[in-house]
């Protein structure tokens, strides 16, 4: 009698660490395959867009973006999913402080990615296109080089300059050069009708490399934090449940590789096509 | 002593369990009937609003330009002068209702409904499982949903008010509909279309993954409930269509807070100005990326709705639903074609006569496993002996609104005849029939089929069937007409309700008829509101006060939410379930009763 007769049922979810037999993965792994389908829909839909837009458009911007730049930071990538993946066989061998060191290289290395990424952006927020007031169009630098600088904005700032140095880029290839190339433009700002730089409103191509890019640099540093977590407090579920916490490294490594499977695709499309 | 020592463990583990938290147990709760529960009575909540919406735009409608009694007053006072003056609803304000009323209704009432509340209620007890496999996924599901429809209800009181745009968004227009403000309606729409699509995204990778991993033994993929098999499909629609929108939603909340130009064309003129952006972009790609979602969207819609008819059917008719498998294949062709569909909205845009062709046909294609499945639950009636409570009654009404809302559908799927009824009340009309008397008929029974597993209390049974007849009646009422006036030729955006036809000389007969309809669409319209009122008093009442059932089984049924106690505890069952047999075992012959519940051995 003092057993129970209707024990409630053990409230643990099933196949949270170890495989269901007739489907052969755990629920995790379901989890994630599942939310990368709908990753590829997201990316899917911009990449489609990208190529809508370009196949409409009368000119599209070629040669913003440096190729040696974006290569470096592709190795870096490629680099982070080998790392990621020696960290979760370190844990099938059982070894937590290697699969620290490779988890830690992993998040390196994707920092090294942002900051690199953030160097580039920087350096599209420091170039600029200037129109006149006499219809001369000129793209290139400020002295100094400040940050995402507007008309508006400049005209509204207390101790605004009453004209801008200006280095015009060297002329493209093809393109006729000018009397006097290197040369500082002093620019009076009464004289200017359009100043801005080149920031997503410059062009739709610019539009759609920062709003790829960016979508992409959101998912590494949502990556980093949970690999940080993974690093630091994965002790605890370490000496809990080995087969779980293996389990939810091989997850984040999972994403990880689609992280950079979608920078294999950015690479060519932004910068070399 | 050792069966002492387990029991003592197993003491200890239920004692546990009773001492979560108010908190814990009621508001983040990671139980899914918790959960489900909250999606349930949030979104009904929503659909009251939505409903509240309309019902003033038809005031507007119906006498244009006069002051709204009653509720013209406090719109004046909560939205101010510039939306109601003296209580007169304005075209800015009338524009936002109408946005809001399709985004609440379709994003925060019926899908959270169908696909959140009734499955997460449902799918695990059907397929015998402890909980959903992400319960704490789950739970932050219902709390994304629950921001985004805060942020939906905060932009009703932003400057500029609402988004007004329509609830399809179509750009450039809603990007240049408040050209002044940096951060305006549109802006927290797409804000909240953010938390909404995340809120679904997780809600629909936990089902699916619950389907498929968390399955009692014996439940193999045949013996799956057709609800089960419903929400599945749902579940991999929200889970693959909704991204596209969500790319569309961050590029147009590019273009209104950071000057790009992916949906505005070059040599774009507001106003009688030039726009000072870089152009280049294009207005069809929103439209494609839009209606990439919102067909899908549509099948999410009805779906569920199919699913709980096919179980009210099955229990009410007291045999095998007709053509199991059919409906199952049916199901999953209806959501693959339904990806294929989408650009059956956007005949009069221009795109080309060979993509209408294309979307033409495939339109016409996804009409057969709708018929199947409609056909399968007609014929399911055939030979049954039928009990005409009141879940039975609101889902044998579901069979012809939602065929007249789908055959309405055909010619409006021929870009020829679309030509004359693109954009009038006959699309309004069309969809209406299949959402409203369709899809929410359905939840209606779903609500009061589940009311007395949930509570332990049925709901009045005569107050259903008022709350039925007079639904039935003026929903019909509102919708019919509606037909007529887009065959004259309406248009349906029209903030004066037609009024500015007058000013036209030779005004067809037909068309100031279809005008004069106006108002008694209206008072259907209210009327319908207040046959609500039977439902909404019946429902609270009900819970405390309704008769208790005798047994947990109240409707004699064999699928395995029925067959745990009432209402299920956590963790659902006592017993793990073993399922021995297929979903609708009624009426075998040979034996005692007329059902045979899933998990009962031979």
């Amino acid at each position: 009698m003092l057993a129970a007769a209707t024990p409630p049922l053990d409230m643990e979810i099933p196949y949270t660490a170890e495989a269901r037999p007739d489907t052969g993965v755990y629920n995790a792994k379901i989890g994630l395959w599942l939310f990368l389908a709908s990753e590829v829909m997201l990316f899917g839909a911009l990449f489609s867009s990208y190529i809508l837009l370009r196949v409409g458009s009368t000119d599209w911007p070629q040669g913003l973006l440096s190729v040696p730049i974006g290569a470096l930071n592709t190795f870096v990538l490629i680099g982070s999913s080998i790392t990621v993946v020696m960290s979760w066989l370190a844990l099938k061998g059982n070894d937590f402080g290697k699969f620290r060191l490779y988890m830690g290289s992993t998040v390196l290395l994707a920092l090294l990615f942002i900051s690199i990424k953030s160097f580039e952006y920087h350096d599209k927020f420091t170039h600029y296109f200037v129109k006149l007031k006499d219809g001369t169009e000129l793209t290139g630098h400020i002295e100094g080089k400040p940050f995402n600088w507007s008309l508006p904005k400049l005209k509204a700032s207390a101790n605004a300059p009453g004209e801008i140095a200006f280095h015009p880029d060297a002329p493209k290839r093809g393109e006729p050069v000018p009397d006097s190339p290197h040369e500082t433009l002093r620019l009076p700002v009464e004289q200017i009708a359009k100043l801005e730089s080149f920031g997503p409103w410059r062009n739709t191509y610019l539009a759609i490399y920062f709003t790829l890019s960016g979508l992409h640099a959101l998912h590494v540093i949502g990556g980093i934090l949970v690999m940080l977590y993974h690093w630091g407090a994965g002790h605890q579920l370490w000496r809990k449940s080995r087969e779980q916490f293996t389990n939810r490294v091989e997850v984040t490594g999972l994403y990880w590789h689609f992280v950079e499977l979608v920078w294999i695709f950015l690479f060519p499309v932004m910068y070399i096509l | 002593m050792q069966t002492a020592a387990t029991a003592g463990i197993h003491e200890t583990a239920h004692h546990d369990h009773h001492e979560l938290s108010f908190v814990r147990k009621y508001i983040f709760s990671t139980d899914h009937k918790v959960v489900g529960v909250q999606y349930g009575i949030t979104a009904l909540l929503f659909m009251f609003l939505g409903y509240g919406l309309m019902a003033l735009m038809r005031w507007q409608l119906a006498y244009p330009g006069k002051p709204i009694p009653v509720f013209g007053d406090l719109l004046l006072r909560v939205l101010g002068p510039d939306m109601a003056t003296g209580g007169i609803m304005s075209p800015d304000l009338y524009n936002s209702f109408g946005a809001m009323h399709g985004t609440i209704m379709i994003f925060l009432a019926v899908v959270p409904l169908a696909a959140g509340a009734f499955a997460n209620y449902l799918v695990p007890l059907q397929i015998g499982a402890p909980d959903m496999a992400f319960p704490k996924l789950n739970m932050m599901s219902y709390w994304v949903y629950f921001v985004g429809g805060a942020i939906m209800l905060a932009s009703f009181f932003i400057p500029g008010g609402a988004a007004k745009s329509g609830w399809t968004s179509y750009s450039p227009l809603a990007t240049v509909a408040d050209l002044a403000r940096q951060v305006d309606g549109q802006t927290l729409w797409l804000l909240g279309m953010v938390f909404l699509i995340t809120s679904s995204l997780l809600g629909s990778v936990n089902i699916i993954t619950t389907i498929i991993q968390l399955r009692a033994p014996g439940m193999n993929w045949m013996r799956l409930p057709f609800f089960v098999w419903a929400q599945l499909v749902t579940a991999f629609l929200l889970l693959l269509a909704f991204p596209p929108l969500e790319a569309a939603g961050i590029m147009q909340l590019m273009d209104n807070l950071f000057g790009t130009s992916f949906f505005l064309p070059t040599g774009l003129v507001v106003g009688g100005q030039m726009l000072d952006v870089s152009g280049g972009g294009s207005p069809l790609l929103w439209q494609h990326l839009f209606w990439f979602l919102a067909h899908p969207e549509v099948y999410v819609l009805i779906l569920p709705a199919m699913g709980i008819v096919a179980e009210i059917i099955a229990n009410n008719t007291r045999k095998q639903l007709f053509g199991y498998k059919s409906l199952v294949y049916a199901s999953m062709a209806l959501g693959f074609i339904s990806f294929l569909v989408w650009a059956h909205h956007m005949y009069l845009t221009g795109m080309g006569t060979k993509i209408s062709t294309f979307f033409q046909t495939t339109t016409m294609m996804i009409s057969i496993p709708s018929v199947i499945i409609l056909t399968s639950l007609f014929l399911s009636l055939w030979g049954g002996s039928i009990r005409f409570n009141t879940p039975m009654l609101f889902a044998l009404a579901f069979l012809p609104m939602f065929g007249i809302g789908g055959l309405t559908g055909l010619p409006l799927g021929f870009s020829a005849t679309d030509i004359h009824l693109h954009d009038t009340y006959y699309v309004i009309g069309h969809f209406h029939y299949v959402v409203a008397p369709g899809t929410i008929f359905a939840l209606f029974a779903g609500v009061y089929y589940w009311f007395p597993k949930i509570t332990g209390r049925t709901m009045n049974e005569f107050w259903g069937k008022v709350h039925f007849v007079l639904s039935l009646i003026f929903m019909n009422l509102i919708f019919m007409p509606m037909f007529i006036q887009g065959l004259e030729g309406m248009h349906r955006r029209m903030y004066d309700g037609g009024a500015a036809y007058s000013a036209a000389p030779d005004l067809a007969h037909g068309l100031a008829t279809a005008i004069k309809l106006n108002v008694g669409i209206s008072h259907a319209a209210w009327l319908l509101g207040l046959a609500q009122v039977p439902f909404i008093i019946n429902f609270f009442w009900s819970i405390r006060n309704g008769r208790k059932v005798e047994s947990d089984n109240p409707w004699q049924a064999t699928t395995l939410e029925w067959q745990t106690p009432t209402p299920p505890p956590h963790g659902n069952f006592t017993r793990p379930p073993v399922v021995h047999r297929g979903p609708y075992e009624y009426s075998l012959p040979g034996r005692a009763k007329d059902f045979t519940p899933q998990n009962e051995p031979d």
